[in-house]
């Protein structure tokens, strides 16, 4: 079975972010990259199948050389191979552009199923994955929480959380499934698959290796323009109403109705 | 000269720390309160890896350098120094002597087990009347037939409790002193053996520490290590290449009191402001921050010797001395730092002060080191 799996390499979390000078973008300078989250539970999705029906997970990342990384990571992980998507003239792309540079780039590779994250942590459409499946021409599941492949009835069968309880569904295969956070329990690299990640053959592309017109991608090519980002508002200390309960109460109820007059 | 870790070596640092944050911190506090020892922690980063570092792949280990088994004892230390403990003496003490003295029958006996984690090693050197004077053990070994009858009484034993192979040291000709004492591969479920007390301690809770009794156990002839006369020679081997551990477990601690202490001097408030912007916490900050990355660069230059062959018994224990003090003086600045609360178990840094101590007595106490490095000099 040959297993695809998109990844984004994504900032940490845990890393407070600061924006640019022109509040544009994420001042990246000290930003530290992990694989986005939710690709970890779609890679470890892919190397489960792998055990079950054998074959080869191979990784699909779209970014700048530091994403090599991320791949490698995921290949530590037991991906076989990665597939990475380089190019200053993809700076600047949409999700649709994104999608697009994808879909060039598996249209060239053996698949029976690609699996993506549901979302990216970072810029956190969810577009990245239904819109490879629509260029891709084949069906697909998002936010799966249960996932089961059969190879030789050729069909996939996923669990998505709706409100108030759960759909199953069925789509024929290839498709493409995105993966939630409940799908499963992604493995920790093992240190012997940290030491082989570095000799897995990963293939480098260009704009220009997968046949594309390089107007059609980055800024120029997208049709959506970001027009600034600005931080939440940074919270206010906390107040603590001191005194006995009666009286504390008393005091929360006034200060509730006189200063932040939600009562 | 290059200061970078390898990418592998980076890759392992945030993996294991990634594992840390999310796999042993959430339960740490308990398994201390519980003195309760993480088996199946261990048995999870054998999964991993980890619990066979140095043991050539194809025993099943990985095959790592000694720069990537300091990073990952560190890592797992600055969370929880009992866990490092436990996978340091399991990888130092337990399997590397079978990697370096065993035969080709011995590795593929008990090599591939312990390297996937699924057993657990343990060095049993220390007696009631033998603890920095090694030589002075009582226990003994005598050939019967084709097994060797074992009787010894083995105190302050780290993974006794999880345990399925004991590396033994006792006397084989108690004539000839140091030189008459032999190491033996001794498996927990051998008849005779049985575990003793288990000793409540100042710190390590969950690392359990254990005496471990051998009345007239017998094992097959087979399981001594070496030479008959070799023990003494292989357990100092050991324990200069377990003092790289103990000194990275020791900066793990140091390292995460000091995080702690940072973090909490943002936010804690005292006269109006953090008390990170007085100077006596900055200057303590500063301190204890320097002093680690002195005591962390001694540990990889202790590991970058040893890597590379050469003789790293001196490297070996500035490392641990060093770091083992650090680790005491920067986790009590940590409890300064954190003031009352900092003495409460409710806050962390109280652990790490209590787990520091231990670093400046196993496998050497400071006193040993000094005379180790001495040595060296005054040779
Ligand atoms: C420097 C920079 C500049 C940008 N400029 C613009 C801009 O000008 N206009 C704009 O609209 N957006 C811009 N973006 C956002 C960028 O287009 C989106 O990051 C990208 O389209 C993916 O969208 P998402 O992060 O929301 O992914 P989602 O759709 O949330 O991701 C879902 C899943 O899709 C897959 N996936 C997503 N991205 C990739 C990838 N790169 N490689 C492989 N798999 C992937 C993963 O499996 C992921 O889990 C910029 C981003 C960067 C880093
Ligand atoms: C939690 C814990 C775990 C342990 N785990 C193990 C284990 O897994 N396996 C094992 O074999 N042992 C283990 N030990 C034993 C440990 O290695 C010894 O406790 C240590 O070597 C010191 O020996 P001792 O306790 O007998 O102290 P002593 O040797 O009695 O030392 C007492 C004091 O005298 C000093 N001293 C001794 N000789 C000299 C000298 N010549 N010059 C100057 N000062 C000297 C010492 O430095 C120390 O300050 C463990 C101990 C503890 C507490």
């Amino acid at each position: 079975m040959n297993i695809l799996v998109c990844m984004k390499q994504v900032p940490d979390t845990a890393i407070a972010i600061r924006l640019d000078a022109e509040q544009k973008s994420i001042d990246r300078s000290e930003i530290t990259y992990v694989v986005n989250p939710f690709d970890e539970y779609a890679i470890e999705a892919g190397l489960q199948l792998k055990e079950k029906y054998g074959g080869e997970v191979t990784l699909v990342t779209m970014g700048p050389d530091r994403a090599d990384e991320a791949l490698r990571t995921g290949l530590a992980m037991g991906a076989d191979k990665g597939v990475h998507i380089s190019d200053p003239a993809l700076e600047g792309s949409d999700t649709l552009v994104t999608a697009k540079v994808l879909a060039a780039a598996i249209k060239g590779l053996p698949y029976d199923i690609v699996l993506c994250g549901k979302v990216a942590t970072d810029d956190n459409t969810g577009q990245v994955g239904p819109a490879l499946a629509e260029l891709l021409g084949i069906p697909h599941i998002s936010g799966a929480t249960t996932l089961e492949v059969d190879d030789d009835a050729k069909k996939a069968t996923a669990t998505r959380e709706v409100e108030g309880g759960f759909m199953r569904m069925e789509v024929p295969i290839p498709a493409v499934i995105t993966a939630e956070k409940d799908l499963n329990a992604p493995r920790y690299p093992s240190l012997p698959g940290i030491m082989k990640a570095k000799t897995k053959p990963v293939d480098k592309k260009d704009v220009a290796s997968l046949g594309m017109d390089p107007s059609s991608v980055g800024l120029a090519g997208s049709k959506i323009q970001p027009m600034g980002m600005s931080l939440p508002p940074v919270r206010e200390a906390g107040r603590i109403i001191e005194g006995e309960a009666e009286e504390a109460a008393k005091e929360l109820a006034r200060l509730l109705r006189a200063e932040v007059k939600i009562l | 000269m290059d200061f970078d870790l390898s990418d592998e070596q980076k890759m392992l640092k945030r993996t294991v720390r990634d594992f840390a944050e999310k796999e042993i911190k959430p339960t740490r506090a308990e398994f201390d309160e519980k003195a309760e020892y993480p088996i199946e922690i261990l048995r999870r980063l054998g999964d991993m890896g980890i619990m066979g570092m140095a043991i050539p792949p194809e025993y099943g280990g990985s095959g790592a350098d000694v720069i990537s088994y300091a990073i990952a004892v560190e890592e797992l230390s600055k969370i929880d120094p009992s866990v490092a403990v436990a996978v340091s003496v399991h990888n130092s003490l337990g399997c590397d002597p079978i990697v370096k003295f065993g035969t080709e029958e011995q590795k593929k006996k008990w090599l591939p087990g312990l390297a996937s984690g699924k057993k657990i090693g343990c060095f049993c050197l220390t007696e009631p009347d033998a603890g920095s004077d090694a030589a002075a053990v009582k226990g003994t070994a005598r050939l019967d037939g084709d097994e060797y009858i074992i009787n010894a009484r083995k105190q302050f034993i780290t993974n006794a409790a999880g345990a399925d192979l004991s590396l033994v040291f006792v006397m084989t000709d108690k004539e000839k002193g140091y030189k008459g004492i032999s190491g033996f591969l001794v498996p927990t479920d051998a008849p005779g053996f049985s575990r003793g007390k288990k000793e409540k301690k100042m710190g390590i809770h969950a690392s359990v520490t254990m005496e471990m009794n051998y009345e007239d156990c017998r094992i097959p002839k087979e399981n001594l290590l070496g030479e008959e006369g070799d023990g003494f020679k292989i357990a100092l081997w050991a324990l200069d290449a377990g003092r790289i551990g103990v000194a990275a477990q020791a900066v793990g601690i140091a390292q995460g009191a000091l995080n702690e202490a940072v973090a909490y001097s943002k936010e804690r408030i005292q006269f109006g402001k953090p008390i990170s912007s007085f100077q006596a916490i900055q200057w303590m900050i500063a301190d204890m921050a320097t002093e680690i990355d002195a005591a962390r660069f001694l540990v990889y230059r202790a590991a970058y010797v040893k890597d590379k062959g050469g003789r790293f018994s001196k490297e070996a224990a500035m490392a641990k001395l060093k770091a083992s003090d650090v680790a005491v003086n920067v986790s009590r600045d940590a409890v300064q730092i954190f003031g009352g609360y900092g003495y409460m178990r409710e806050y962390p840094v109280e652990r790490y002060y209590r787990d520091a101590k231990i670093t400046e007595i196993y496998e050497g106490t400071s006193e040993i080191q000094r005379m180790v490095i001495s040595r060296a000099l005054l040779r």
